[in-house]
């Protein structure tokens, strides 16, 4: 599966989509609950607009299909782990054909705050066949990059207790009663979805960050993995010493 | 290729297939029925009605947002709950099931959308394998003719209006159930479909079905399967619920 280039499918192509009228650049972050991904997707977006780049940026559960009824199902206690599975496969599906596609057709960068990885990841935590969710997402992109934020569950507790200050159900597993609380389903179920991640990361050729440091260097490291050759550059202006930009992270 | 997960469960699961106007929905509520007299618990799920579900596939519909892939993924979404809420407990315990469509309609209806046939049957490979399979086998006019007489005018997603085939709707829905049709018929042996004659009469097709039934469900009918005590039929007065 990972034998191919990015922008084209994993293997299953979608049904009219043209691979070779998508041109943009597609970058995943990728990790596991309350690691900070979605800080640093707004950090990237940010500079890459600075950059003079069109961002899209788009995340779990946000499309306009299936997003409204994920949240609902979720919000009441029936929600079982197939039809969880399914039901962010539709929405990823979604936003995959109805935005991230039209994105890259006219150029854009997009960055995705979790991909297929997380879908998998979860299904597989819950228990289900992992050849069988793999082949079902095989409709997605190959990314031009997977950043994997990894941190281990202690760094992710705190993270929880510290900022949040509480546990959430779903992001604990209860569903599935990993453990009979929210913090021993916390840590059970979510050691389980870092061991998924960490399989993928292997198979997928993911970038691993190590995500337990301060957003700032987590951030430098992102500037420098995504800054290659391929990103063209904006043109700067002069700066006062007739130098220019001193604060740019440096290219490879 | 073996379709789906075979049944290891106590109960029975018997599914009706067909392009709507097929008169599939009237016999499996006759043949219910009739399986309800007998005593038997009996549970009825139709397609593309669960709780959590069925909104944003109505809203989906009605707003025009659906490609053939999420076309395909919200219906399995919607039978997965039904599958792991419903249909699986209700086996294990016992019941016999009545499902209106079933996986099959999705290996007709997704393909004839363009989704590749190999991942749909993927998709679906968690679904149990149904005890008996009714096809029930009705010419295009027909079935066109039943759905005028039963209401206003045909749908956009059933008349296959999205992949553009043409711009009368009626002829539209006359070349995408008829590739439909198409992939029923290609997968009748594989699957094992009873095919019924649509256009007999509505007692020659329940006949048809029930001889079927007994033939071969005849002994597993006695084995394992939940049912009323001649005692306990007047205990009851709703013995099955309907999704």
């Amino acid at each position: 599966m990972h034998l191919k280039n990015p922008l084209q499918f994993y293997s299953e192509p979608l049904p009219g989509v043209d691979e070779s009228e998508l041109q943009g650049k597609l970058y995943v972050i990728e990790g596991p609950d309350a690691v900070g991904r979605t800080t640093q997707v707004g950090k990237l977006r940010q500079w890459l607009e600075q950059e003079g780049h069109a961002v899209l940026d788009t995340g779990m559960a946000r499309g306009t299909l299936a997003g409204k009824g994920i949240q609902q199902a979720k919000a009441g206690n029936t929600l079982g782990p197939l039809t969880m599975t399914l039901y962010y496969t539709t929405d990823f599906a979604d936003r995959l054909e109805n935005e991230i596609i039209p994105a890259l057709r006219a150029g854009f960068i997009v960055l995705t705050d979790r991909y297929v990885f997380s879908i998998m990841a979860r299904a597989i935590a819950r228990g289900e066949d992992r050849r069988w969710i793999e082949q079902i997402l095989g409709f997605g992109l190959v990314p031009h990059a997977v950043y994997y934020l990894r941190a281990d569950v202690k760094h992710l507790v705190s993270r929880v207790v510290l900022g949040r200050g509480a546990f959430d159900y779903w992001e604990s597993g209860m569903d599935m009663r990993f453990g009979n609380n929210m913090y021993d389903g916390f840590v059970q179920y979510q050691t389980r979805v870092i061991r998924a991640l960490d399989v993928m990361a292997k198979k997928y050729d993911f970038v691993t960050i190590d995500a337990s440091r301060s957003p700032d260097l987590i951030f430098r490291d992102l500037q420098n993995h995504i800054t290659s050759p391929g990103l063209q550059r904006a043109p700067e202006f002069p700066s006062a010493n007739g130098a220019n930009g001193s604060r740019r992270p440096r290219k490879h | 290729m073996s379709l789906l997960s075979p049944n290891r469960y106590r109960g029975k699961l018997i599914v009706v297939e067909g392009i709507d106007g097929s008169g599939k929905s009237t016999q499996l509520s006759l043949l219910s029925h009739w399986l309800r007299a007998k005593g038997y618990a009996v549970a009825f799920s139709e397609w593309n009605s669960s709780p959590l579900v069925k909104e944003t596939t109505r809203r989906g519909k009605r707003k025009e947002m659906f490609r053939p892939t999420t076309f395909s993924l919200i219906h399995a979404t919607d039978f997965a709950d039904r599958s792991e809420r419903y249909i699986t407990p209700l086996l294990k315990a016992g019941a016999v099931v009545c499902a209106d469509r079933y996986a099959y309609t999705a290996f007709a209806r997704d393909v004839a959308r363009g989704v590749s046939k190999r991942w749909v049957r993927n998709l679906y490979s968690f679904a149990t394998r149904p005890n008996l399979s009714f096809y029930f086998r009705v010419p295009l006019d027909v079935a066109i003719g039943r759905i005028l007489r039963g209401r206003a005018a045909l749908k956009y997603y059933e008349a296959g209006m999205d992949l553009r085939l043409s711009r009368d709707v009626e002829e539209s829905f006359r070349i995408f159930q008829g590739n439909i049709v198409d992939e029923y018929e290609s997968m009748a042996s594989e699957v094992g479909f009873h095919v019924i004659d649509a256009t007999l009469t509505i007692e020659q097709q329940q006949m048809q079905m029930r001889k079927i039934v007994i033939e071969e469900l005849g002994a597993g009918l006695e084995n394992g399967l939940l049912r009323y005590s001649p005692s306990e039929t007047h205990a009851f007065e709703k013995p099955s619920a309907v999704l």
